[in-house]
């Protein structure tokens, strides 16, 4: 068994002897690759791993020739059964708009942490079944990231909450209403005093002023806002250097210099996909507009957005704000220094002099993580560069405030708040606690010891109510549980990350006993209402012109009907020009001399870095199987979370990829597998939250280390003094990084700006010249006369961010099974497409490259002539088709294609084999989400991408049933539409005047493994770099 | 000694030698005529339905067109079978006592569908459109057949894919005019072969595309 996670000791050693700062081949893809050691040879000399395992059956050769001789004969009754009768089962009442079998899209939108980013969702007969963009909404501009993509399975989730619960027993909401009633009203006498409500973000209006409605009602009662990701520190940090209560909304549009000090704003931060669009459009580099921003990226841990950036400084998260300090005292900040390292400081000042002569058109972003302190001095230095009005302007907060006791105006941040509620806890304040949507028995700081205290409370017979969407963490501990409605199922608003006030609508009824929080509120204050009725009337009072109406953007049209208006959001999803408008910001005086002195650290001190997880996120994704089997972008890991350090600190600590360490930070203590990552910053652990959940699903439990067991309320997200050992075990860590490598060929192209210019090949001429199609006998392919097509893609790497959302669009759009942890370790992970990641250079601060891989659909495609049955054939239009039908599973094709973009089903994984792997399509709620114009694979079948052809087969027969061609762009792949900055496109390269033909045109334009003349059809632009000549190197 | 074998083994042995050729091909071609009659295929068995309804009666002697029941037809890939309301706009006048109506009197007062059995199946791995084939030119009998003089109705053709072949390989041979798709008695006239390639022109036909396996299976 040629298992690469298994065989990591000699790795380890092999890489420890390269770790002299030398510098290895020019494109790597793991550690292991690099060190180029006898088990990864071996590993991807077999393909398939477990097939050549040699037969270790209880029987004899008899035996088994007499079973597989009647299996044979047997074989082919399996295709002979009986169907039952299909029924066609028509409406007694046909409803308006809906044709049966055309599918229907509606705008949605989803809120996360407060922040709403504007969808579409497809309605096929009633089942919502996939999430897009929606080009209309600031948030999203046609993007999606992977949360809202995989959100979708979240709806059909089998392991949901399903029914109101009572001390654990089956109960019913008219039952709960029943108790809440009696509970609140014995508390009337008091004001409600006692009364405790507890939320997440909350950025909803709607839900806003019925909160505020039921503080009036109980003007004791308490409202405390907790997010484990929160924006404390931005919220901090303007009020230490404005003095005033505002955040930052970036235009990265207008920016030609950007600098993230750890701000991760093409991932992580909200807005990030319209912050990628934005950003990476400044760097859509053409042949005819050859000009790039450029991003300097100063990181203490590793980020997609340190990925993509030019130069990348990384830092221990203590120097952050000396670092910081440093940079505003170049600028030009009066009153503030830091003293850095001699090379920091040249980088610095370079940095620094950039910033200055592009004023009013660079920005500095801190990242949400870091402290109070980095924010303030950030904003003092993007005042310097004139970046406010330009590329950045300061709004209100976009989630609502909650204002200090007894002080007017005056804001609370979310961990104060939950500080204060469980002091309250234990003081016995609280009589009756109600939890909406948050998790805080998971996600508490670990000094607050949340369970404890709720659990106590629910033990002396205090009213304890959660609306949670599992039974998790927190419903155990709480005497009411309510299933919480996933926002397709309910009615809701909230607003984007400008304040654009967005609305959610729901596609289909409660799949379970759920209410939304605008019913569980309008329950609480005794007026139990219809989720649609709460939010349509308080919208109509939104749209209802009159004065002093807040909430209502300036340019409203008087004359407007409220409910035209109404319906116009509703069929946007948003009401149009209702961002916040911007404030002018100004430093406060004397700001810098409030500021707490920094702290100097030894560099050597250990430190962690604790930050949202690319797929679990904090830990509300956890149960989500798409999710969890997607590669994380530059770990790759799956099905786990890891203590992520740089091979440097892995050599000091003598510890190699999986073994399991034991991170204490004051007396509380972690054990957690580690792992090596390239370009991590020395003496820092990264670790990101959201795992090691103990209930909340089948899918969540168990899988990887709580983080949060180690974070406390003083600093969230970062700990400094921790100390590391080595347990001596191991753990068998899943990366798809070292899967389907290119055995040591550059397949990509990578150069500076520079480069291109002087040559937009990129490459020799030599290597250009083998890329030239070589002559070939047959006469080439034609497209000639009206419907034509020839389909092509063409991928701009040098957009790629690596954040995985054009895999999880396909995941859902094609049916793709989840396989689970084991069968990814054996190389047999089904995604259509996956997003290679490349480092190159050094291995201390390499470059990152990212280049998403689908099928290639080569004209010349190795895989069709060596299938014996005619499974894979070529079509009429260029698409190499994968016949199931047809398929033996002989795996002839995959094992000839170059490119290994084809995956074998060898269980049924589509039905949950081999071990039950969860997100399959046996169970029968999640039979609503399969998509019903892509086949469901059974077992021994090879698939791979298709281009989507069921959508290019919907554009062909609407445009038939039109009379007319496909139009440019009329076919849209799912990859090329959940793409954030829009770096996939696709359509009719037979056409040379579609966008695709014009990206093919562009002269750097390249095929993957071209000389082996497959002439594929999937293209690439080459990655570029457009470095500061100052900076030598960062 | 006696004899082991009594003489007539003799023809046994000949018999057996023979029914060894003759039985497995007569198995396997028992298998394919079964496989190909209307045993398996249901080609002109119709199937028991809620109500017996009779396109005969409503398509022939009424003169009610396809499109007034089949609304969806030309706009999806499913022809679509209509709603109880449908029926109700005239049976709510006429034949209001017919106990052959009363499932779907009963469909109407509860607000239940009529559950129907499905007489033309295809497995569910054929992505088929209607809308394209009446745009192309395919009259509905091409593959219902004379479904306006059934008076129960059952399936007219196999739906096996060598069937779906003979048109997709040469649809000039079934092509008509757009205005004669709905024409159930339409009968090809002597110059179709003429007519046939000047139609699949005229229609944007591609030939090449309409036997690409991912034009109905994906």
């Amino acid at each position: 068994m040629n298992n690469l996670n298994n065989n990591q000791n000699s790795t380890a050693d092999a890489i420890r002897q390269k770790l002299s700062g030398k510098t290895g081949r020019k494109y790597w893809r793991s550690l292991e690759e690099l060190a180029d050691t006898e088990e990864f040879r071996s590993f991807l000399e077999d393909e398939f791993p477990q097939q050549a395992r040699p037969l270790a059956l209880p029987i004899d050769r008899r035996q088994f020739l007499t079973l597989m001789g009647s299996a044979l004969a047997l074989a082919g009754l399996s295709g002979c059964r009986y169907l039952p009768q299909q029924k066609i089962v028509p409406y007694v009442k046909a409803p308006e708009d809906l044709i049966p079998g055309q599918p229907l899209t509606y705008a949605t939108a989803m809120t996360l942490g407060g922040y709403s980013t504007g969808l579409l969702a497809t309605s096929n007969m009633g089942r919502p079944i996939k999430i897009e963009g929606n080009d209309l909404h600031p948030a999203s501009l046609g993007g999606t990231d992977v949360l809202a993509q995989c959100s979708i399975l979240h709806l059909y989730d089998p392991d949901r909450a399903q029914t109101v619960t009572y001390q654990g027993e089956v109960s019913g909401w008219e039952v709960f209403l029943d108790a809440l009633r009696i509970e609140l009203t014995s508390h009337k006498s008091t004001g409600g005093a006692g009364i405790c409500l507890l939320t997440e973000s909350v950025s909803s209006p709607t839900l806003h002023s019925q909160i505020m409605a039921f503080l009036r009602t109980y003007p004791k009662a308490v409202w405390r806002q907790y997010e484990p990701v929160n924006r404390d520190n931005e919220q901090a940090g303007a009020i230490l250097s404005f003095d005033m209560d505002v955040h930052p909304v970036y235009n990265f549009d207008h920016a030609e210099r950007v600098v993230s000090l750890d701000g991760d704003f093409l991932g992580t931060m909200p807005g990030h996909v319209r912050y990628s669009r934005d950003f990476m459009d400044g760097r859509r580099v053409r042949k005819d507009h050859a000009v790039m921003n450029r991003l300097y990226a100063v990181e203490c841990s590793a980020t997609i957005t340190g990925a993509v950036a030019d130069h990348r400084l990384k830092t221990l998260p203590s120097r952050m704000e000396i670092i910081t300090r440093a940079l505003a005292s170049y600028v030009g900040v009066p009153g503030i220094s830091g003293t850095v390292t001699p090379a920091e400081a040249a980088w610095l000042k370079a940095l620094a002099v950039d910033l200055l002569e592009n004023k009013g058109h660079s920005v500095v972003v801190p990242g949400d993580q870091q402290p109070a302190v980095v924010h303030a001095i950030s904003n003092a230095i993007n005042l310097a560069i004139g970046a406010q009005g330009n590329t950045v302007s300061y709004i209100k907060p976009v989630h609502s405030i909650m204002e200090r006791l007894g002080t007017a105006g005056q804001s609370m941040g979310q961990l104060e708040s939950l500080s204060s509620l469980a002091n309250d806890m234990d003081s016995g304040k609280v009589k009756t606690l109600i939890i909406l949507g948050a998790n805080p028995v998971y996600t508490a700081p670990a000094d607050l010891d949340f369970a404890l205290r709720l659990a106590k409370m629910t033990q002396a017979g205090k009213f304890t109510a959660c609306l949670s969407a599992y039974s998790d963490e927190t419903a155990a501990l709480c005497r009411w549980n309510i299933p919480r409605a996933h926002y397709l199922e309910g009615w809701s608003d909230g607003r984007a990350y400008d304040g654009t006030l967005t609305l959610s609508q729901p596609l289909i009824q409660p799949l379970f006993e759920s209410r939304t929080d605008h019913e569980m509120l309008a329950a609480m204050v005794g007026l139990p209402q219809a989720g649609y009725d709460i939010v349509h009337d308080a919208w109509l009072k939104y749209l209802t012109p009159k004065s002093g109406n807040t909430l209502q953007p300036s340019t409203i049209d008087p004359a407007a009907d409220p409910e035209k208006r109404w319906q116009k959001a509703l069929h946007d999803g948003l009401l149009e020009h209702s961002a916040f408008p911007p404030k002018t910001v100004s430093l406060k005086s004397g700001w810098e001399s409030i500021l707490p002195p920094p702290l100097y650290l030894p560099p050597d001190a250990l430190e962690i870095v604790f930050r949202p997880d690319a797929s679990a996120w904090d830990g509300r994704f956890a149960n989500n199987a798409w999710l969890m089997e997607l590669p994380r972008p530059l770990t790759k890991i799956v099905w786990d979370n890891a203590a992520l350090i740089s091979p440097a600190t892995a050599a000091r600590f003598t510890l190699a990829e999986g073994d399991m360490v034991e991170i204490s930070s004051g007396s509380r203590k972690l054990t957690v597998p580690a792992s090596l990552l390239p370009g991590h910053p020395d003496n820092s652990i990264t670790l990101h939250l959201g795992y090691g959940r103990t209930r909340g699903g089948k899918v969540a439990t168990g899988v990887g280390s709580n983080a949060y067991i180690l974070r406390d309320s003083v600093s969230p997200y970062q700990a400094v003094g921790v100390t590391l050992h080595k347990t001596g075990e191991k753990y068998q860590l899943v990366s798809v990084r070292a899967h389907s490598s290119r055995e040591g060929r550059d397949i990509v192209r990578t150069g500076t700006l520079a480069d291109y210019l002087r040559n937009p090949k990129l490459v020799d001429e030599r290597t250009a010249e083998e890329d030239k199609p070589t002559v070939s006998l047959y006469p080439p392919n034609k497209y000639e006369g009206f419907g034509a097509y020839a389909w092509g893609m063409s991928i701009d790497t040098n957009l790629c961010i690596g954040c995985n959302a054009c895999v999880a669009a396909c995941q859902a759009e094609n049916n793709i099974p989840v396989v689970g942890k084991d069968q990814v370790s054996r190389g047999r992970e089904m995604h259509w497409l996956r997003v290679d990641r490349y480092y190159q250079g050094e291995i201390n601060n390499p470059d990152t490259v990212f280049s998403p891989v689908p099928c290639m659909h080569c004209e010349n495609a190795p895989c069709e002539p060596v299938c014996p049955v005619a499974a894979t054939v070529h079509s009429h239009e260029g698409l190499n088709q994968q016949v199931y039908n047809r398929c033996v599973g002989t795996r002839y094709c995959s094992n000839n294609c170059p490119y290994k973009v084809r995956h074998f089903n060898f269980y049924k994984y589509s039905a949950g084999q081999p071990n039950n792997a969860p997100g399959n399509y046996d169970i029968p709620i999640l039979k609503l989400l399969a998509n019903p114009d892509v086949t469901i694979r059974g077992r021994g079948v090879m698939e791979k991408c298709t281009y989507c052809v069921q959508r290019i087969n919907h554009a062909r027969q609407t445009a038939k049933t039109e009379d007319r061609e496909i139009r440019d762009g009329e076919v849209v792949t799912a990859c090329q539409q959940a793409c954030p900055p829009k770096a996939i496109n696709f359509g009719n390269i037979n056409d040379p005047h579609s966008q695709v033909a014009e990206w093919k045109k562009e002269e750097a334009d390249y095929s993957i493994l071209g000389e082996l003349n497959t002439r594929p059809r999937t293209t690439y632009l080459p990655r570029l770099r457009n470095p500061n000549p100052d900076i030598k190197d960062g | 000694m006696a004899q082991v074998f009594h003489p007539g083994a003799n023809v046994l042995a000949r018999a057996s030698l023979v029914a060894f050729i003759l039985l497995p091909v007569g198995l396997v071609g028992a298998g394919m005529g079964l496989t190909r009659s209307s045993y398996n295929t249901k080609v002109g068995v119709p199937l028991d339905q809620p109500v017996p309804f009779s396109h005969e009666h409503h398509v022939n002697q009424l003169g009610i067109d396809c499109r007034y029941c089949h609304t969806s037809v030309e706009k999806s890939a499913f022809a679509g079978v209509p709603p109880t309301h449908t029926c109700m706009s005239c049976h709510s006048q006429i034949w209001t006592n017919s106990p052959l109506l009363e499932p779907l009197r009963e469909s109407y007062r509860t607000g239940i569908p009529l559950k129907w059995n499905r007489v033309n199946k295809l497995p569910d791995f054929v992505y088929f459109n209607h809308s394209v084939h009446i745009k192309k030119g395919i009259g509905c009998d091409q593959c219902h057949g004379k479904i306006n003089h059934m008076n129960l109705t059952s399936k007219a053709n196999t739906f096996f894919m060598s069937w779906c072949l003979t048109c997709h390989r040469d649809p000039e041979k079934f092509i008509r005019p757009r205005d004669r798709v709905f024409n159930l008695d339409y009968e090809h006239p002597a110059n179709q072969d003429e007519l046939g390639k000047h139609l699949v022109e005229k229609y944007h036909v591609r030939k090449d595309q309409l036997t690409d396996c991912w034009v109905c299976h994906h």
